[in-house]
Formats: structure tokens, sequence, C-alpha cells
């Protein structure tokens, strides 16, 4: 017996670097916890109690990812498996602020007194059912949970250091997404129709990924970034092998991104999802998914830039027009936004292909520029759709463009901010979206890819047409009584949303500096 | 630390811009107006330290990682713009005073001025930035303003006009921004990044890629001081806009075209600047025949009176890259009259035009019987464009040529056809709109000659070109100065008079 004992390996106690993880716990933490509230919280007590919980959570995870930033010098921790460096603090800090937004959007219920999603999510769409459980308004409060966990995974995501955790993160962060996509209150066969497209199409994405992370281990012989890197720069294995591993690996990201050819599925799921969802994942999910892609590329692919500078610039190119160039003949709201997006993708491509480095002395980094147009994008972004659920016309939001038609006349003030967001959007002075711009192509130029920076210029200029197009519909077009939408006032949670991200473009517009510093500071990955 | 002047100038207008735009129209135009004046009293007040020596300079650290500063400056051609653009605004204002009451605004007066304030704050940063970040930032938010302008006021397919005019002026400016990322590129790798001009002066661009960073400049300012063939959408916008939107659009707004092609393309890139001379001032010949010929053969006076225009910015570019001295000096001194003489023509115009309900030339005949004053101002401002003698427009355009022909003669020679030109066309228009018998039409719609208030709009325009046209000399020196620093910082000397010496 005691034998036996003596011959058993001795399992050292897995070490965690407790504070350094903090941030992502407590993520976890309440989660689990707001799960269990389901459970015996009385219903009439739920969506306070969630809301409360879900906004303390992001609160805490914010703070101690700041005091982590200015504490803690960079570290790899949890056995290798999660890097806390500076762009995962910055990318981490953008999460949260995003996902405090999203909760807000999330709980809005200032609309006849009723949210976004669906009372009984299960129920089957204009059944008996579904009218008992919207009368005695069963809405769902476990949005919030979901919200949590996803946002858990992103920022899980965005501070991989292995491939394998890479992998499990995203599904931990698209799983709450797909249901959450199919919990519309409005329109639900839309709605569930877009989530199992979104489902389909991601897991697929994902197994792609999931194969191309084991061609990579086939090359290397190892899961971490390190070990990639290490039998990069050997330069012994089958080239072939690691072309198509970096290959078929960045397909998967490429679809979270929104990037073409694997963009089918963003208008579709853009239009059926909630709104609030659509926004949290418009912003959130393409933030985790480039510092994934960021730290995957630079870090662990770093010695095969010279492979993948050539994929993406083409990648970009491809983006940047079909995204800005279908996107002209939208008429929906939320599909334009959505091709917005995508076009978006690829000028956040165009930073990714320049890949200039962080360090000492250097001011434009790549990922600081990134980070920084993320952050610009997501603003405006998150604005833009606070104001679509806003515009409504019998009981659900008017998405139509000729909903918005006269809303200079009907609503001056959010008519301003609205145009505000398109400004950013377009990327035209005095506005966030310009600075953002002007960061991300001059890393690119820096990187020597003069040549990306003028299609990239061009086709912006392609995008500020349709940008304009909503900006014509409100305060040129008059409204047509068929389908004009009328604006109906939120609560407070949505205000706040507007009224931030609005403050914050222009801010952001007007005095950069601090922040692009600090994203500068913050830009170089640990190994 | 002392008033921050130049700051205090370009904050004016923009944070009053935001208050009137709140008020009543009523309210809002007259807290305008007085904030336009107030504006100009800060402008002359600036313009006058600066050619006094006084040091108006801001310069305050504004995004560190990009090295842009908010730098603000006087030298002498932005004290000249300065002025210009302070002088003008208020003009404008009060010649659109009604503006707002017309069925077809889409806004009340008060959105007008609060958008014409707001251009000219950002016109007044573009002239006064030291930093070419905080320039083209400014130069970018005119656009807003002035896609509104042009959209909200103004004919029937205005909508159109505007949207050309800003896609235009968008793919002008994005083309800038490569260049601006490039310049940004080139700085940070000779060292610390920095966007003020004085240090991008210092950068080494003597090589293929200067010359393409020079092109992209280039392409956005000969999009907005429109020079042939990428003209297109001043007619369109002129036609359609507001008489007062034109004068700002062409008085101020395109002057940056030619003010950035000195302060940018001039100083910054010395090498490249004299590398495409030969092109553009073939392409500055183009314009000023084709616009003159466009203007003879116009039938719409607004749609005139700005392809007159383009022949004048020909002018101001020939000048510029003909690269001496007098033609330097010549060509600053002809934004700041230009920008008077068109502002009187597309005004008095506006007149005309609203007497009569019809831009259209053949609309118009024997005016000058029932309105003699606005004929007589009309004639004016006329002998103003085509340079006649006595006027600040003749000034500069025979410095403009008197300084090219020591370099060009033939080019020089040529030029010269469209002064010839320029006084066919405003003749032309003149006999055929103001002489002759009094039409039935002209008869009872031309009831009224100039009110006060438009003779308060059309005085002070008149005096300045006839102020400027007899005493050049206080004015002409500053642009003089300017131009002689131009000329040291691209690295060229005025060529030798071949003047063979008498015994």
């Amino acid at each position: 017996m005691i034998n036996l004992l003596e011959t058993l390996p001795d399992i050292p106690a897995v070490e965690l670097e407790w504070m350094a993880l903090s941030p992502l716990l407590v993520l976890l933490g309440v989660g689990c916890l707001a799960i269990v509230l389901e459970a015996v919280v009385p219903r009439s007590y739920r969506y306070l109690a969630q809301t409360a919980l879900s906004v303390l959570a992001i609160v805490a995870a914010l703070t101690l990812t700041v005091t982590n930033w200015a504490t803690m010098p960079p570290s790899i921790v949890a056995e290798g498996l999660v890097a806390v460096d500076g762009p995962t603090n910055v990318f981490w800090s953008l999460l949260l602020v995003v996902g405090l937004g999203a909760v807000a959007l999330f709980a809005e219920r200032g609309f006849d007194g009723r949210s976004a999603f669906a009372s009984a999510a299960s129920t089957v769409p204009g059944s008996p059912l579904e009218r008992e459980a919207d009368r005695l308004r069963r809405e769902h409060t476990e949005i919030f949970p979901l919200l949590l966990f996803s946002l858990f995974g992103m920022m899980l995501f965005a501070s991989a250091n292995n491939l394998l955790v890479l992998f499990v993160a995203v599904e931990i962060f698209s799983l709450p997404l797909y249901l959450l996509t199919g919990m519309a209150r409005r329109r639900r066969l839309l709605s569930q129709e877009a989530a199992l497209k979104y489902f389909l199409l991601g897991s697929l994405a994902s197994a792609i990924m999931l194969y191309g992370i084991a061609l990579l281990y086939g090359y290397s012989g190892g899961l971490q970034l390190a070990d990639i890197d290490a039998a990069i720069t050997a330069g012994t294995a089958s080239q072939g092998l690691l072309l198509a591993g970096l290959l078929l690996t960045s397909v998967g990201l490429l679809f979270k991104i929104g990037a073409v050819p694997f963009h089918a599925w963003t208008p579709d799921v853009y239009m059926g999802a909630p709104t609030p969802v659509t926004a949290f994942m418009a912003v959130a999910t393409k933030t985790a998914a480039v510092a994934g892609l960021l730290r995957v590329f630079y870090v662990g692919l770093g010695g095969a830039q010279w492979d993948w500078q050539l994929l993406f610039s083409v990648v970009a190119v491809a983006t940047m027009v079909l995204g800005s160039t279908v996107a002209l003949a939208q008429t929906d709201m939320k599909r334009l936004l959505a091709y917005s997006s995508i076009a978006h993708a690829g000028f956040i491509l165009v930073g990714v292909v320049g890949a200039v480095g962080g360090g000492e002395g250097v001011a434009v980094s790549s990922v600081s520029s990134i980070a920084f147009y993320l952050l610009t994008y997501g603003l405006a972004t998150l604005g833009a759709f606070a104001i679509v659920t806003m515009v409504r016309r019998s009981g659900g939001e008017a998405n139509a463009l000729d909903a918005w038609k006269g809303l200079g006349k009907r609503n001056p003030l959010l008519a301003v901010l609205m145009t505000l967001f398109m400004l950013s959007f377009a990327g035209i002075p005095p506005t966030a979206g310009f600075i953002g711009k002007l960061t991300v192509f001059s890393a690119a130029w820096v990187g020597g890819y003069g040549w990306l920076v003028l299609v990239a210029l061009l086709t912006s200029a392609v995008a500020a047409f349709f940008y304009l197009k909503v900006v014509v519909a409100m305060w040129f077009q008059d409204a047509d009584e068929d389908t004009v939408g009328d604006v109906e006032s939120p609560s407070l949670w949505t205000w706040v949303v507007l009224l931030v991200t609005a403050v914050a473009t222009l801010v952001l517009g007007l005095v950069p500096g601090s922040l692009l510093s600090l994203f500068a500071d913050a830009a170089q990955f640990i190994r | 630390m002392p008033l921050p002047l130049l700051t205090i100038l370009a904050l004016v207008p923009i944070i009053g811009a935001v208050v009137v735009f709140f008020l009543k129209p009523q309210v809002g135009r007259l807290v305008g107006y007085g904030l336009a004046l107030t504006t100009a009293v800060i402008g002359v007040l600036a313009f006058v330290l600066s050619i006094q020596g006084a040091d108006v300079t801001e310069r305050v650290s504004w995004i560190p990682a990009l090295g842009a500063y908010y730098a603000l400056g006087l030298d002498g051609i932005s004290a000249t713009l300065v002025l210009m653009t302070v002088i003008l605004v208020p003009v404008v204002l009060l010649a659109e005073w009604h503006v707002g009451e017309d069925a077809t605004a889409r806004w009340g007066s008060n959105v007008f001025f609060a958008l014409a304030l707001l251009l000219q704050g950002f016109a007044l940063l573009v002239f006064m930035a030291d930093d070419l970040l905080l320039f083209y930032l400014a130069f970018e938010a005119t656009l807003i303003p002035t896609y509104f302008l042009i959209a909200g006021y103004g004919g029937p397919a205005r909508r159109q006009a505007a949207v050309k005019f800003l896609i235009y002026s968008l793919v002008g400016g994005l083309v800038m921004l490569v260049a601006v990322a490039g310049l940004y590129a080139v700085s940070a790798s000779a060292g610390e990044p920095s966007f003020l001009l004085g240090d991008l002066m210092e950068l080494d661009l003597d090589n293929s890629l200067g010359r393409w960073l020079f092109a992209g400049f280039f392409f956005a300012f000969a999009v907005k001081a429109p020079m042939a063939g990428l003209h297109t959408w001043l007619p369109d916008s002129a036609e359609q806009a507001t008489p007062g939107t034109s004068t700002l659009l062409v008085g101020i707004l395109d002057k940056i075209g030619t003010f950035g092609m000195i302060k940018v393309c001039l100083w910054v890139f010395p090498e490249a600047s004299r590398w495409a001379t030969p092109v553009i001032l073939i392409w500055a010949i183009v314009s000023v025949i084709y616009g003159a010929l466009l203007a003879i053969q116009s039938k719409d006076l607004l749609r005139l009176v700005s392809y007159t225009s383009i022949s004048h910015f020909g002018f101001m570019v020939f000048g510029i890259f003909a690269l001496t001295t007098q033609s330097l000096s010549g060509s600053i001194f002809y934004m700041l009259n230009h920008g008077l003489s068109t502002a009187a023509m597309f005004l008095v115009v506006g007149f005309m035009i609203r007497r009569r309900g019809s831009a259209d030339i053949d609309a118009f005949g024997g005016v000058q019987k029932v309105a003699p004053v606005l004929a007589g101002v009309l004639l004016f401002s006329g002998l103003s464009a085509l340079a006649l003698p006595g006027m600040g427009s003749f000034v500069s355009e025979f410095l403009v040529m008197a300084g090219s022909w020591q370099r060009y003669p033939i080019h020089t020679a040529v030029i010269t056809l469209g002064t010839v030109l320029a006084a066919v066309y405003v003749l032309r228009m003149y006999l055929r709109t103001m002489t002759g018998p009094v039409t039935d039409q002209v008869e009872t719609h031309v009831t009224t000659d100039l009110s006060l208030r438009e003779k308060a709009v059309v005085a002070p325009l008149i005096a300045l070109l006839l102020l400027f046209g007899f005493f050049p000399k206080p004015l002409l020196s500053v642009a003089d100065e300017s131009a002689r620093g131009t000329m040291v910082s691209v690295g060229v000397t005025d060529p030798a008079p071949q003047v063979e010496e008498g015994n």
C-alpha cells in the first residue's frame, strides 16, 4: 500500500496567479452565481438582481484590470496558458467597457416597458404558450449571465497564449452569442433563423480552426505560441504543414472578425439578432477576435510574417471593397451597419498587415493603433445601435432607412448624435474615427504598405457615401406617412450609453493624445 | 501666460455657432451677425499685431504619440487670408439676412448663420495652423458646415450638388490623408515624429517618395482651388447654393487650396515643387483659358461667376509655381482681392436673381434703366473681375504676370489671353443683362433698386477694392515678405534682370 503511493508521480498543485487572473475569475464566478440566482430569487426581483450583479461584476473586473495594469509587470500566468501583458490589459479594458455598454442596452425596458428579448425563447413563435408567457411577462433574465460568460470567453481569447486555450475561449464566447441571437422578442422566426445560421457557420469555422491548430501542432510539436515561434525560427519542419496550419487557423479568426470571404453570416445575424445583442456582437466579438488574431500571428507566427502579410493584404482589400460597395445598396439600417462593420474589419486588417511592433519609443505601433481604432469604432457602433433601438414603429424597431427620413425635423438632438456617429464611421474630423483611421493607416505605412493605405482611403471615400445616405435621409428627406418611424424615449440606461459614446467620440477626436500614448506604452506582447 | 488671441479668434465663431444654432431665427441672426463682427475685430487686431512683429504664436503638445501640436501662428500669407475671411463673413451674413424666410429653405436663418460661423471658425484654423495634422483636421472639418449650407438653402437640385461637392472634397481629402500618413512615416523614421510645419521642412524629401507625397497634397489642393478637370463640382454647387454660400465657398474655402499649395507643397516639398512646375504651369494656363471660355458660353449668371473663379484660380496657381518673388506676392495679394471681387460679383448677381426670380442671362435686359445703382455695382464688380487698373485685382494680376515674365515669357504671353477673355465675358454679361431695351419681364419683376441693406453689403467691398487698388503698398509689403521667405525655403532666386547697362 505504502509502496504503491510512493510509486505514484508527484502531482504538483497548479500554480495560479490569482491576482493577474482576477478579472477573468470575477466574471466567471459572478456568471455562475447569477445562474444560481435564477433558481432562487423570485421572478419579480430577478431583473434588478441580475442587472446590479452584472454591472458590479464588470466594474469590479475593470477595476482589477486597471490595477493590474498599473502595478504588475507583464507576465505569463496559469502555467503558461494565459499572457497578461500590455495588449491584454488594453483589450481587456476595451472589452469590459463595451460589456458595460452592452449591459445597459440589454437592460433597457423603457419601450412600453418591454425588453428587446423574447419572454420565453423556448415557446413556438405564434403559439398560445408564447402569448401566455408574454402576458405574464416571463422575460428571461438569463441574458445577463450569458453576457458575462461571453465576455469571459472573449477576455480569455484575447489573452490566450496557447492554441487550445484559444479554441476553448472561442467556444466559450460563441455559444452564449448563438443563444442570445435567437432571443429577439419581435420577428422571432427571423431571429431564430439567424441564430441557427450563426451556429452552423460558426461551428464550421471553429472546426476548421481546430484543424489548423492540429496542423500547427504537427508542425511545431507544441501548442504554446512560443513553441510555434521556436519551430519557425528553427525552420527544420515541413513548410507545407506550417502554411496549411496558418491558413486554416486564420479562417476561424477571420470568420469572427467578419472578413471577406467569411463575412456572409454578418448581415443576416446582425439583422435577426435583438439589437442590443447585435451591438454587443458588432463591437465585442470583433475586438476579441482582432486581439486574438494579433497575438496568434504576431507572437506565434511572427516568423512567418512574409506569408501572412500577403494573405491578409488580399483579404483586407477584398473586405474593404466588398463591405463598402455592398453597403451602398442597403436600405435596412441594421444591414447597413453590418456591411459597415465588414468594411471596418478590412480597415483594421490594413493595420494588422503593417505589423509594426511596439516597444520603447515606437509611437504608433500596429497594436496600439488598432486598439484605438477598435475603441472609436466601438463607441460609434454602440451609439448608433442605441439610436436604432429608439426609432420605432407600431411597437417595434423600424429598421428601414425610410423610417429615418425627416428625423432631423422630428428629433434634432437624436439626428445630431447619429450624424456624429456616422461622421466618426466615415473618419471625418473632428471625430474619433478620424484619429483611428489616421493611426491605423500610419502604422500600415510605417510597415511599408503605402499602397494598401491608398486602397483603404479610396474605399473610405466609397464608404463615406453610404454613411452620408443616412445623414441625407435624416436631414434632407421628408418623412413618408406609411413608413415614418417615431422616436420613443428610452429609459436612463440607453441615454447614458448614448451620452457617453457621443461625448467620447467627440473628445477622442479632439484630444486623443493621452490615450494614444497609454496604448502605445502597452503595445508589446510577451512570449 | 499671454492671451491666446488666435485661439479666441477661432473659438468665437465656433462656440458662437453652437449658441446661434439653438436660438430663435430672428434672435439668432442678430447674435450671429454680432459674433461675426466681433470676430472681424479680433481678426483685424491679430492681423495688425502680427504684421507689427508681435509674437502671437501658440504651441501646445496635442497628440504626443503622433508628434502633433496644437500650434497656431500668423505669417504674411495666413494673416492676409485671415483678414479676408473675417471681412467676408459679416458681409455675406448681411447679404443673406432673409435666407431662412425663403419657402424652400430647409431651416431658419439662424441655422444658416450658425453654419457660416462654423465654417469661418474652421477656415480660420486652417489658415492659422502651424501643424500639418491640425491643418488637415480643420481642412476636413470645413466640409461639414459647407455641405449643410449647400444642401439646406438654394435651388431645387442643391442636394445633388452638395453630394457632388462632398464626394469631390472627400476624395481629395482622403488622398491627402494618404500623404499625411506617409509624411508621418518619413518623420517617424527620421527620429522623433513631428507634424510641425517647421520640422517637416527639415525632412529630406528630395526623392521619389517625396514626389509621390507632393502629388497627394497637390491633388487635394487642386480639387479645392478647382483647376480645370477637377472643377465640375464648383459650377454645380454655385448654381444651386445661395449666393452667400457660393461666396463663402469660392472666396474662403477654395483659398485653402492655393494657401496649401504655398504652405505645404512649396514649403515642405521644395524639390518636388520644382520638379512638378512645368506640368502645373501648363495646367494653370489651361485653367485660365478654359475657365474663361466656359464663362463666355455660360447662360447662367451663377455658373458664369463660378467659371470666372476657375480662371482666376488658374492665375493664382500660375503665380505660385512661376516661383519668383513678384509672382508669388502677386498671387498672395490676388487671393485677397479675388475674395473681395468674387464676393461682390456673387452677391450682386444674387440681388439681381432674387428680384427677377431667374438666373438665366436671357431673362434680363435693360436693368440699367430700372435699377441704376444695381447696374453700377455690377459693372464695378465686373471691372474688378477683369482687373481694371485702379482695382486691387489689377495690381495683383499685373504682379503675377510681371513676375512670371522674368522666367516664362512664352507662358506669360499665353496667359495674357486670359485677361482679354475676361474682358469679353464680363462686358458681354453686362451688355446683355443691363443695357438694351427694358424687357417686359424685367419691368414686372425688377421693381426696386438696391435697398439700404444691400448697399451696406456691397459698399465695404467696393471701398476695399478701390483702397487696395490705389494704396496696395501696406498689404503688398506683407505679401512680399512672405513671398521672399517662401522663395528661400524653396531654394530658388529670382532670375537676374536681363537689362543691358547703358553707358
